[in-house]
């Protein structure tokens, strides 16, 4: 167990859990009982304060793992193209049932929550590494290869596009950029835009950020300024800057593909708000789904340090000091919550905390911190390249610039998409090939569903605002049974804290089993609405507060496909049958009822 | 050096009161004669706001007593309808994810759990019972796990240290499946005085001490005589 101690000596600090526990597992392949009293033992804590934080992240291993750990997206949209086929597939080949182990311990099956690949489901991670689209011949495959001894990464049979290419990722993930605008996915050039950005004085940058009224990207949408603004004026030091990069909504892609194709853009944004900000570290919270960029990403902060842009003195600027370090995540999805975040970088669960205070006046360590969506802080240099004024030109008067929007589902061309602000859902629709369409998940489950009568909504803070996940639903699709994988998807992503959240969601599952089921009665939809929008009124974060958004939009647009489900008329359920009850317990008996 | 301490006016429900600024609201309510139902708060100790049936309306917008301070001129929405109705449901949501007996249970009279549910009159809960599985540590020899009954206020987790200050207990998994863990060690070491600490902190049965368990005979506890709160209401109002 010397190799724990080494690790344990590396980071000698609590506050950097997450990485020792990376470190181990990947040492060691798990956490055992033994490593995490010798965590504890290190740090003189109980060892239950390590079991507390390692059991709250679903991709951390506390038993003997297998030596190949096969995640299956459990997404919305990897169902609607076959997931459930791929997992019995996966199931009959490796002779294992999900969330265990085959006997001879060469695989381990689970299911995860969405991976970042709604464009490209169903996929899987495998070690690491991303199997996207995969059909039930490739499973077949793939498992063959394994039982061989071959490394998931000798599995590689084709490369995505653009970065993906690079020898650093080497992935079969596929962009899918299919529209490229002129924030985000446009030239840049890091020499000018260090340049320009020394011309002004940090003030005068956060000025510039709040004339071009950029607002947060990841759905909230609070004034980027602002943020700024706020962190600067609060007392405390070091200041942070932390770039989120944890999206985990369902249906959301695009910061996969900004990581990919523009790493550079966001470290040059990170910088310029550490500049306008006084902060002298960064933070990129980069989701464990997303650790096959870890390498590359790793390697692109080596080059910036080398081009004189992260580190001391920047560009000659005495006393600018600013560097970067990457968290990686393990797979929760309220960390995206930045107060949750934090919690997560600082070693902890990743339970949002109460506010005030907030984090731009106790962050980090309890310093000021200011934590921008990587979209956010990718779009920074264009501004101070460009001008406010230039920004505000794109978009609708209350939200300016391009905005990123990940389309999936059933459309003809899912991927990433740059707009401007202010387009409308019947253009999206157009513009990604969908035909027949249902319904329109915005901004993923915690979002809004929308039907065919809201199509000519826009995109917009002021209108539909969101953090840009589009989930297309043909006439096929059942809305309840999304309803349903949504609020199951709130159940497992629950950090547990609330009550309401911790339990509602439960409850709100099962009534909706219940109608789907058939025994629903008028009175369960109005259950469902009244317990639904308490929700919103007791919960702490975003995440318990919106936990019932699919099933309050979804009552409110589709309210004629849950009647339909229901018995009319009745006050209960009135399909039990006694005889029909008691049939699997009389015959365990060996009697049978007279019916 | 001390500041000078600054008092405010604040109203609840339209009631007139005064603490000092950035003081608790659920300590600065009680000391108005308000009474303001918590699970998971314990004076002087860092606020969770976990529970959240401490949830108000301040200026019209909701949030947890526990976790508020008082400010000068806040309005507070405490004791409506439309609060009751929440904390109604979120009472009630704790009887079906648990399983609480309390005929049966040690902790009857003295559980705050069971008293709230008298006071807000919860007859039968809105929601169908799930009956969860849970599972009882008895592993201790000083205390019962009783997770039939935990509502993870979490203030067994934030309460009871050792003398080095480590933590004897913790939440493990996240979510629905979260439950309340003892450390194996520490726990061979707990004291008599620790163990009771702890079972007098939680809220519910949940935490029991071996052996002993309550002196008071049930039918003669806090109350069995009287509605929680009422001491408060009684008095100021």
């Amino acid at each position: 167990m010397s190799n724990i101690k080494n690790i344990l000596e590396k980071y000698s600090d609590k506050s950097r859990m997450m990485d020792i526990f990376h470190d181990i597992q990947k040492a060691v392949g798990h956490i055992d009982d033994e490593a995490i009293n010798q965590i504890a033992n290190f740090f003189k804590i109980s060892s239950v304060d390590i079991v507390q934080t390692l059991s709250f992240y679903h991709f951390f291993k506390r038993n003997q793992s297998a030596k190949y750990n096969i995640y299956l997206n459990n997404g919305i949209v990897a169902k609607m193209f076959g997931r459930d086929k791929i997992a019995m597939t996966f199931e009959n080949a490796t002779k294992t049932k999900f969330n265990s182990i085959s006997k001879d311990g060469l695989f381990g099956l689970y299911s995860t929550s969405d991976i970042g690949m709604g464009d490209q489901e169903p996929a899987a991670i495998i070690n690491g590494v991303i199997f996207p689209k995969i059909t039930t011949y490739r499973v077949r495959e793939i498992v063959k290869e394994f039982r061989k001894g071959k490394n998931p990464t000798d599995l590689i049979n084709s490369f995505g596009d653009g970065h993906n290419q690079e020898s650093l990722i080497n992935s079969m993930v596929t962009n899918n950029l299919n529209r490229r605008g002129r924030v985000i996915f446009s030239g840049f050039s890091w020499e000018d835009t260090v340049e320009k950005l020394f011309t002004y004085t940090p003030d005068e940058v956060i000025e510039l950020v709040k004339d071009s009224n950029i607002r947060g990207r990841g759905g909230a949408g609070f004034p980027v300024g602002l943020k700024w603004q706020y962190c600067k004026q609060s007392k405390g030091s070091p200041k942070h800057i932390l770039c989120n990069a944890d999206e985990g909504e369902p249906g959301t892609f695009k910061d996969r593909v900004i990581l990919t194709e523009e790493p550079l853009k966001v470290i040059v944004g990170m910088l310029i708000a550490a500049y306008a900000i006084g902060a002298s570290n960064g933070i990129i919270y980069l989701r464990y789904e997303y650790e096959y960029l870890l390498p590359y990403l790793k390697n692109i902060i080596k080059e910036a340090e080398e081009l004189g842009i992260l580190g001391k003195n920047i560009k000659g600027k005495q006393g600018f000091d600013f560097n970067i370090r990457i968290q990686l995540g393990a797979g929760a999805y309220v960390c995206g919550e930045e107060s949750a975040l934090l919690e997560s970088c600082e070693g902890k669960r990743g339970e949002p905390r109460n506010r005030p205070p907030f984090p731009v006046e106790k962050g980090y360590l309890q310093n000021p911190s200011s934590i921008n969506n990587v979209e956010s802080l990718c779009a920074i240099p264009k501004i101070i390249d460009k001008g406010a004024e230039w920004y505000r030109a794109m978009g609708t008067k209350q939200s300016s610039g391009t905005k990123l929007l990940s389309i999936s589902g059933d459309v003809l061309y899912p991927g990433v998409f740059e707009v401007e602000w202010g387009i409308t859902i019947r253009e999206i629709l157009e513009m990604a090939g969908a035909h027949d369409v249902k319904a329109v998940q915005v901004g993923g489950p915690s979002g809004k569903l929308i039907g065919k009568n809201e199509f000519h909504r826009k995109i917009a803070y002021e209108d539909l605002s969101t953090g840009g996940a589009i989930i297309v639903f043909n006439h096929s699709r059942n809305i309840i049974e999304i309803t349903k994988e949504f609020t199951d998807f709130f159940i497992d992503e629950s950090c547990g804290s609330c009550g309401p959240c911790r339990n509602l969601t439960v409850i709100l599952s099962k009534k909706l089993q219940k109608i789907i089921d058939g025994r629903g009665v008028e009175n369960d939809l109005i259950d469902l609405k009244q317990w639904g929008l308490q929700m919103r009124k007791v919960n702490r974060c975003g995440l318990g507060q919106s936990a019932a958004n699919p099933i309050l939009s979804g009552l409110e647009n589709f309210r004629d496909e849950y009647e339909a489900l229901i018995q009319k008329g009745k006050e209960y359920d009135t399909t039990f049958d006694l005889d029909k009850a008691i049939i699997s317990g009389a015959k365990a008996v060996s009697r049978y009822p007279a019916v | 050096m001390k500041k000078s301490i600054k008092k405010v006016s604040f109203t609840i429900d339209g009631k007139k009161c005064t603490a000092e600024e950035g003081m608790n609201l659920v300590e600065a309510a009680e000391q108005n004669g308000v009474f303001i139902p918590t699970l998971c708060h314990l004076k002087s100790v860092i606020p969770s706001g976990s529970c959240r049936l401490c949830t108000i309306k301040s200026n019209g917008r909701f949030m947890t007593a526990c976790t508020s301070k008082v400010q000068e001129g806040i309005a507070v929405e405490n004791d409506t309808d439309e609060i009751s109705d929440f904390r109604k449901l979120i009472l009630e949501s704790l009887f079906v994810t648990g399983n609480h007996y309390c005929p049966s249970c040690e902790k009857s009279g003295k559980c705050t759990l069971q008293a709230l549910s008298y006071s807000y009159r919860i007859m039968a809960p809105r929601f169908p019972f799930i009956f969860e599985e849970k599972e009882v540590d008895a592993s201790s020899p000083k205390i019962y796990l009783e997770r039939n009954r935990c509502v993870l206020c979490k203030r067994c987790v934030r309460t009871i240290k050792n003398k080095d200050g480590k933590n004897y207990f913790a939440i493990e998994g996240r979510g629905y499946k979260a439950k309340i863990i003892l450390d194996p060690v520490l726990a061979m070491q707990m004291t008599d005085e620790e163990a009771l600490t702890a079972m007098n902190n939680c809220p519910v049965g949940c935490i029991l001490k071996k052996e002993i368990g309550f002196e008071e005979p049930i039918g003669n506890r806090k109350y069995d005589t009287a509605e929680i709160g009422s001491e408060l209401t009684i008095v100021k109002d």
